[in-house]
């Protein structure tokens, strides 16, 4: 059985979901609730949902809209955005998430990392990384769906969320997002090797070639987002997830 | 009515909406006359041994669960933590467990290719018959989150094993009282055949 997770990231926007490309151009692709319903039938190993309209909106979480997708999800979920409290970590695990993803927090209150892990344990706590390369190349991080440029070198900031706790990154290329063109790889490598947590490749993904390449760069688990809501060349909307055969025949 | 016990931790509204995909009649409750007038028992949990029976202690509902498990003898299912304090201790902590079965619990041993926690699907290995597995399919795969794992005195209690880098037990049973490792409520349809043998299995 192949150990490697395969992880869908839905992304939530006024209670939708939407898929961006470059974090940008949000296109409304279904119903979160009905989606969930088919990936518990596809058996996905894991979901994500992140609420990119939060941050940016200046709100917490949609409590409302997250029990119900909670009441019809029968596999391990992760919520991110627009997490400021620990009240609000508290309140998702009694919803029934098992993990939270934070990004814009761990810059403003790195507390609220260090406080979940330490009632919740480390593996509950994903830190995001949001990373956008410059012309030169250079990885240059950002929160707020991309809005916000971080003033802080990648490989201090990923060391500083170890530190404050998290139990797994999520490492996000912006400049990947939505182009089902390959991960960067070159980013997954630096980051899984600079810190021993389990890093998630996300941004790029076309297929399972993508997903074994990410795997050969350090990756512990693989995500995407277009692979999963869009099918064949005209990116037709149908959620779909690969044959479990084919994952085993490929991933450790 | 089955009563899925709120001791102040746990994953309770997963179970919870598992226990109603089952069809089964399925309350959260943290009081005692509930406990007590239970058909059967779900005790979930998630979190440090020592806080888990710290809380549980400290939530009144000791006495009521000791004679619905031990007098009453009503299905009782731990799940993950749930499971874990079934038995006399951890090396997590120093809090006694519940004590209802012959274990304790030790620490997954690491290597530098395995992680702990265990944070992963995995496949499990049936050791003896049990109603809570009657449905369960070649295919079933289990979502498990632990770094500790438990460890039966009588081998008789083993249902079932799993590997991460050594075989450990992943399920458990003595008599009516039963636990696994693995979170059954975040297993799709393999977690729903285990919670639906339980919520329709026998009633002691």
């Amino acid at each position: 059985m192949n150990r490697t997770r395969v992880i869908p990231v839905l992304l939530l926007r006024g209670g939708g979901l939407v898929k961006t490309v470059k974090f940008k151009d949000p296109k409304y692709v279904g119903d979160p609730i009905n989606a969930v319903r088919i990936f518990n039938e596809k058996e996905v190993d894991e979901i994500v949902f992140l609420d990119i309209s939060a941050t940016p909106g200046g709100r917490g979480p949609d409590f409302d809209l997250l029990t119900d997708i909670a009441g019809e999800a029968f596999m391990p979920m992760a919520y991110g955005g627009g997490i400021t409290n620990i009240d609000q970590v508290r309140r998702l695990f009694a919803l029934g998430f098992e993990k939270v993803v934070i990004n814009s927090a761990a810059f403003e209150s790195p507390d609220l990392i260090r406080d979940s892990s330490q009632i919740y344990g480390s593996q509950s706590i994903v830190g995001c990384i949001d990373v956008r390369r410059t012309l030169l190349g250079k990885p240059e991080l950002y929160s707020e769906s991309g809005r916000l440029k971080r003033p802080i070198a990648l490989l201090q900031h990923v060391s500083n969320l170890k530190s404050a706790g998290v139990g797994e990154i999520l490492v996000n290329s912006i400049d990947k997002d939505g182009t089902q063109s390959g991960y960067d790889l070159k980013l997954v490598r630096e980051v899984a090797d600079a810190i021993d947590v389990p890093v998630v490749a996300c941004g790029g993904a076309s297929g399972i070639d993508d997903f074994a390449a990410a795997v050969d760069a350090g990756a512990s688990a693989v995500a995407a987002g277009s692979l999963f809501v869009f099918y064949g060349p005209h990116r037709a909307v149908l959620i779909n997830y690969p044959d479990r055969r084919d994952l085993s025949a490929r991933l450790p | 009515m089955i009563v899925i016990v709120n001791y102040g931790i746990g994953n309770l509204s997963s179970v919870l909406n598992m226990l109603k995909k089952c069809g089964a009649q399925a309350v959260v409750s943290n009081k005692a006359e509930d406990v007590r007038a239970a058909s059967k028992l779900v005790l979930p949990g998630v979190g440090h041994f020592d806080h888990g029976m710290r809380m549980l202690n400290a939530s009144g509902l000791r006495e009521a669960l000791d004679e619905a498990a031990l007098a009453r003898r009503i299905p009782v299912l731990g799940i993950c933590l749930g499971a874990q304090i079934l038995g006399e201790g951890s090396e997590e902590g120093d809090e006694p467990g519940l004590g209802w079965i012959e274990m304790e619990c030790r620490r997954l041993p690491t290597s530098e290719r395995l992680r702990v926690p265990h944070m992963s699907w995995n496949t499990i290995r049936l050791i003896r018959h049990s109603y809570l597995f009657d449905a369960m399919d070649e295919a079933a795969r289990f979502y498990f989150v632990h770094s500790y794992a438990m460890h039966c005195t009588r081998s008789e209690d083993v249902l079932a094993t799993t590997t991460h880098g050594v075989e450990f037990v992943c399920a458990v049973q003595r008599a009516n009282v039963l636990g696994t490792q693995f979170h059954p409520e975040k297993s799709l349809r393999h977690g729903l055949a285990v919670m639906r043998s339980f919520a329709q299995g026998p009633a002691s």
